[in-house]
């Protein structure tokens, strides 16, 4: 009975001493990190009356906006979804020749200035660039239209996908594939029964990281947009005009809009990861 | 973040002028007048020093005209402030940082400059722009800035339609001209500097549209004989005001100092070293002197058509406002 008890209260304890320690920490943190800047935020939209604030986030341009910012981040982030799994698992199953070099380039997006990013992404795509040269004359256009949008979005999200499903492929039993084989399972079905059901939640993670990193991006975006309104102004260039103009208060207001958007998509996606957890049990 | 940064430099700037003793002016100012006020700066103190015996100190912290404004408003511990629209310091008045007279404080509605918006064309002027009808042919393509988020944008409207009232238009067919011209625009840049880049690397457009003191930096940047500069027969004029900012001088103790820096702005030292930068100095010889940079042309202030910059910021500029229907009325 002794023992018992004691290995319950072994079991209990835990690395960081002091559960209750921790834990005020971790709000206290939070608090002042996240949520007091946030409430700034939307104390400052309480300024409006609720029909000023109905009318500052639903004007057509800002409508418009909501679309490409929303739309564009989606496709970025699926697109990223499908070829960060690529670039991931070539990295874990295989090795080759300046493995480490390729290794390192997936993370330049994370440290490279999204201004440099976005200049650069014009500079190769535009009508004289290197690449858009040759797609103009096809008339494909990727720069100053939503597909610029797209590119750059693609191009800042990549590493949050890769760097999610990484860590979990390489942790991932080869064995199970091997046994997946021996027990005369076909490529496809080894993919989709085996490999994936211990890999998606991590691409969720990755999807929703590379999505809601998608939404917030100015920086990069806005050299390759062309900002034309009601076609390829995204809602970040919306708060900046709000903000160019004093208007403070609908600045905020289309902020608010976006952040309660993003926060209902984010659980939505967690959400949607803990079913997962549970209906296919891989561990998470 | 970038206020903070203003924030802590100030701040860190504050702690330096008191260790060293010499008074520090700090003077917040728009984005393209870096090189201009780096020139005036030098002469200004060397015209203290001359005059009472004193050494000074500027310093200068440069960004978007009304990003400027508002780091101000949040706190930036500027002395003095020169912007490149009225607006950005009516906002300041309104909100008590700068006296709420700020305009009759100095000479020329306190604007010791002036710009005015005219065209660069490629080398040799390709599709034949003379004037601001040609900027609404079909087959043109203008680059010109966002309104919405830029001044250089809202002088470009503006000119554009003090071209079509002059022509004896009514408001609704300037309104329509406006539009016409803004059909023809492929990009709109965020900022002054972003419309060079687009139409000088990007190569796109025919003809961009912004201040003429842009125009010597073209040439610097990119080499002479690439753009070609075309004045329109009418323009207007885009006054760079100045203010002392109360609440700091009031705190630092610099107000005769901020207003000595800002009068030596009329000064004809000053006024030439404008004129080198291609800002319209005020002063009438000069403008003869400089007449080859500074042709005259039909020049029609703000007031004459849209009452006050203020004013044409609520009627065009505002959300619902003249803009917005170019491009949200079918």
């Amino acid at each position: 009975m002794a023992l018992f008890s004691l290995a319950r209260s072994h079991k209990a304890a835990r690395v960081l001493p002091g559960f209750n320690i921790t834990l005020g920490f971790t709000l206290t943190y939070l608090s002042l990190i996240v949520l007091i800047p946030l409430s700034a935020l939307i104390f400052k939209t309480f300024t409006l009356t609720w029909d000023q604030f109905v009318e500052a986030v639903t004007g057509p341009r800002v409508m418009a906006s909501y679309r490409l910012t929303f739309g564009a981040s989606l496709i970025a982030a699926l697109v990223n979804v499908v070829f960060g799994l690529l670039v991931a698992w070539v990295l874990v199953r295989y090795d080759f020749f300046g493995k480490k070099v390729v290794d390192a380039l997936v993370d330049l997006p994370f440290a490279l200035p999204t201004a440099v990013a976005g200049i650069s992404l014009t500079a190769l795509l535009a009508g004289n660039g290197w690449v858009g040269q040759y797609l103009e004359p096809m008339g494909i256009q990727l720069a100053f239209n939503p597909n610029g949008v797209v590119i750059a979005l693609i191009f800042i999200g990549l590493p949050f996908v890769v760097r999610t499903v990484q860590p979990v492929l390489e942790d991932a039993e080869k064995e199970l594939e091997e046994a997946a084989t021996c027990l005369g399972a076909t490529r496809w079905q080894t993919f989709t029964r085996v490999i994936f059901p211990s890999i998606a939640p991590a691409l969720l993670t990755g999807f929703a990281m590379a999505f809601a990193r998608a939404i917030g991006e100015y920086g990069s975006v806005i050299f390759i947009a062309g900002n034309m309104p009601m076609v390829s102004e995204i809602t970040p260039l919306i708060i900046i005009g709000k903000l160019e103009q004093y208007d403070y208060a609908g600045a905020t207001a289309v902020a608010v809009v976006m952040l309660v958007i993003s926060f209902i998509l984010l659980l939505v996606i967690n959400a949607l990861q803990a079913w997962q957890r549970r209906h296919t049990g891989a561990p998470a | 973040m970038k206020k903070f940064i203003h924030t802590t430099l100030a701040a860190a700037l504050l702690a330096v002028s008191s260790l060293a003793s010499a008074q520090t002016l700090l003077n917040a100012s728009y984005d393209v007048a870096r090189e201009f006020y780096k020139d005036y700066n030098q002469a200004f103190v060397a015209h203290y020093k001359k005059t009472t015996g004193k050494d000074i100190k500027i310093d200068q912290a440069h960004g978007g005209s009304s990003a400027q404004a508002r780091a101000v408003n949040d706190g930036l511990d500027a002395d003095v402030v020169s912007m490149n629209t009225t607006t950005d310091i009516e906002f300041l008045a309104n909100n008590g940082v700068v006296a709420k007279d700020w305009a009759k404080k100095f000479p020329n509605n306190a604007s010791p400059t002036t710009s005015t918006m005219l065209f660069l064309t490629r080398n040799g002027n390709p599709k034949g722009i003379k004037d601001w009808d040609d900027l609404t042919k079909p087959g043109v393509q203008v680059i010109i800035v966002n309104p919405k988020t830029g001044g250089n944008g809202r002088m470009a409207y503006l000119a554009a339609w003090a071209y079509a009232r002059k022509k004896g238009q009514t408001d609704a067919q300037a309104a329509e001209f406006v539009s016409k011209i803004f059909k023809n625009v492929p990009v709109l840049a965020k900022g002054g500097r972003d419309a060079t880049t687009i139409f000088l690397q990007r190569n796109i457009g025919d003809v961009l549209v912004t201040f003429e003191s842009e125009v010597v930096s073209v040439d610097r940047e990119f080499g002479e004989g690439k753009v070609d500069a075309v004045h329109p027969s009418v323009s207007i004029i885009a006054e760079n005001p100045v203010a002392v900012v109360e609440r700091t001088v009031a705190k630092k103790g610099t107000g005769e100092l901020a207003k000595a820096y800002l009068n030596y702005l009329y000064s004809d030292e000053a006024q030439e070293i404008a004129a080198k930068h291609a800002l319209r100095p005020r002063s009438p010889a000069l403008l003869k002197k400089y007449a080859a940079t500074f042709k005259p042309i039909q020049l029609v202030p703000v007031s004459e058509y849209f009452g006050s910059l203020s004013e044409a910021q609520k009627v065009h500029f505002n959300d619902g406002g003249q803009f917005d229907k170019i491009y949200t009325v079918k």
